[in-house]
């Protein structure tokens, strides 16, 4: 199976796991990742002021190549999946918007219209929905038996939910159930779809500090091995704020279970000592 | 039309928020994790919109505080998107010229090895004029 893959600025540079691992799982589902020439970045946060036109562009035109490719657009980053996910909502449903994207897209070399028909799916979607988690788990030649694993949703994959269509935005399972079809434990805790402070770490670090800090104690406190994450951010933020557990990327222990990855190099980029069997 | 009825009419339009679906029980600010941090809160923005008392939240450092976490659009019961109104505040305030609140020289002094480029351009995006 073919589909159209977005990659985004982030996995191509700070988060090269969260990308590389993604890339060597889909490999061994028998899913081929195409990447669109010359993608553009989609910004890192989708803009809700409806008269923001330009800087969703690039979001836009990622959508119209997998359209062309006849294939669902496939993210892995939570920040790409929410621009995307919500750009593609407000061409189906905003008509003013879309009008004043059609008309920037009329004077491209090879004129184009747009009006939201992409499929625009995270890889952990593309797991659940397309691969299912049965089959992920007959897959699975390196189960993480006994690894007792807490899931970080964050904001960005949820919310809004009304839009994002992800899971239940209060109470999501996808993550849980990906840790299931993989050998290990989820761990519920209560601050798994709280806000890490996301890119206020810039400008006021000690913001971000406290959200962080709470998430991972949280997950700490309910007895958790390690923390998985899709986002780049909020990964930085829970290390960066001193989490007493490993964070790693969803895309790492996929890898992992699937065979992909050795046991050696798994444990070091995990930050465990010894990897699970 | 005066200039903060104008600015009032902007923020209203560009945000597609309607203040007076409030019925003002505090559950957007008592879920916002910025509360801390912010001088006007959650609540404070929709009642201060809809009053028409503009000019105190283009000055505050509030807007710059808003983590877009939507936890306050997901849990408000009456759907009224209190981040969507902060948002357009905050769209109003930088595009005056020569507001934008972070400036790409600004950046360097604020990085470290593993800062993630999405963190980079999510401020840039949320503090400047595109």
């Amino acid at each position: 199976m073919n589909v159209t893959y977005f990659p985004g600025c982030t996995l191509r540079t700070k988060a090269k796991d969260l990308d590389t691992w993604a890339r060597a799982s889909a490999k061994a589902l028998g899913i081929e990742l195409i990447e669109p020439d010359n993608w553009q970045c989609c910004g890192g946060v989708f803009s809700y002021a409806k008269d923001e036109i330009a800087s969703k562009l690039p979001s836009v035109r990622a959508l119209i190549a997998a359209r062309d490719a006849g294939q669902p657009l496939v993210t892995v980053c939570s920040a790409c999946h929410n621009v995307i996910k919500q750009t593609n909502h407000q061409m189906q449903t905003d008509p003013d918007f879309a009008l004043r994207v059609n008309n920037y897209l009329a004077q491209d070399k090879e004129p184009t219209s747009y009006a939201g028909e992409t499929k625009v799916l995270h890889f952990l979607e593309l797991l659940r929905d397309t691969v299912g988690f049965d089959e992920l788990k007959k897959k699975v030649v390196n189960p993480l038996t006994g690894k007792k694993i807490a899931a970080y949703y964050g904001c960005l994959l949820l919310r809004p939910g009304k839009t994002m269509q992800f899971d239940d935005p209060e109470n999501p399972t996808i993550i849980e159930d990906f840790i299931r079809a993989i050998g290990a434990e989820p761990v519920i805790y209560p601050a798994r779809n709280e806000c890490c402070g996301g890119y206020v770490a810039l400008e006021d670090p000690a913001s971000a500090k406290k959200k962080s800090s709470a998430v991972s104690a949280s997950a700490a406190s309910h007895g958790a091995d390690m923390i998985v994450t899709a986002c780049p951010l909020c990964r930085y933020n829970l290390i960066k704020n001193g989490s007493e557990l490993p964070v790693a990327y969803f895309t790492e222990i996929l890898a992992e279970a699937l065979g992909c990855k050795s046991s050696a190099s798994a444990a070091e980029s995990l930050g465990v000592k010894e990897a699970a069997k | 039309m005066t200039k903060n009825e104008l600015k009032r009419e902007q923020i209203l339009r560009i945000s597609g928020v309607n203040p007076r679906k409030c019925m003002k029980c505090g559950k957007c600010s008592g879920t916002c994790p910025s509360y801390d941090e912010m001088e006007y809160h959650p609540h404070q923005f929709v009642y201060m919109v809809e009053t028409g008392d503009i000019e105190p939240l283009l000055k505050s450092q509030s807007i710059y505080k808003c983590l877009t976490c939507f936890a306050c659009v997901d849990r408000c019961p009456r759907g009224v998107e209190p981040a969507k109104l902060i948002e357009a505040v905050r769209t109003i305030a930088v595009r005056e010229k020569g507001a934008n609140h972070m400036k790409p020289d600004d950046i360097p002094a604020l990085l470290d090895d593993e800062m993630p480029q999405q963190a980079i351009m999510s401020a840039l995006r949320k503090y400047s004029k595109a």
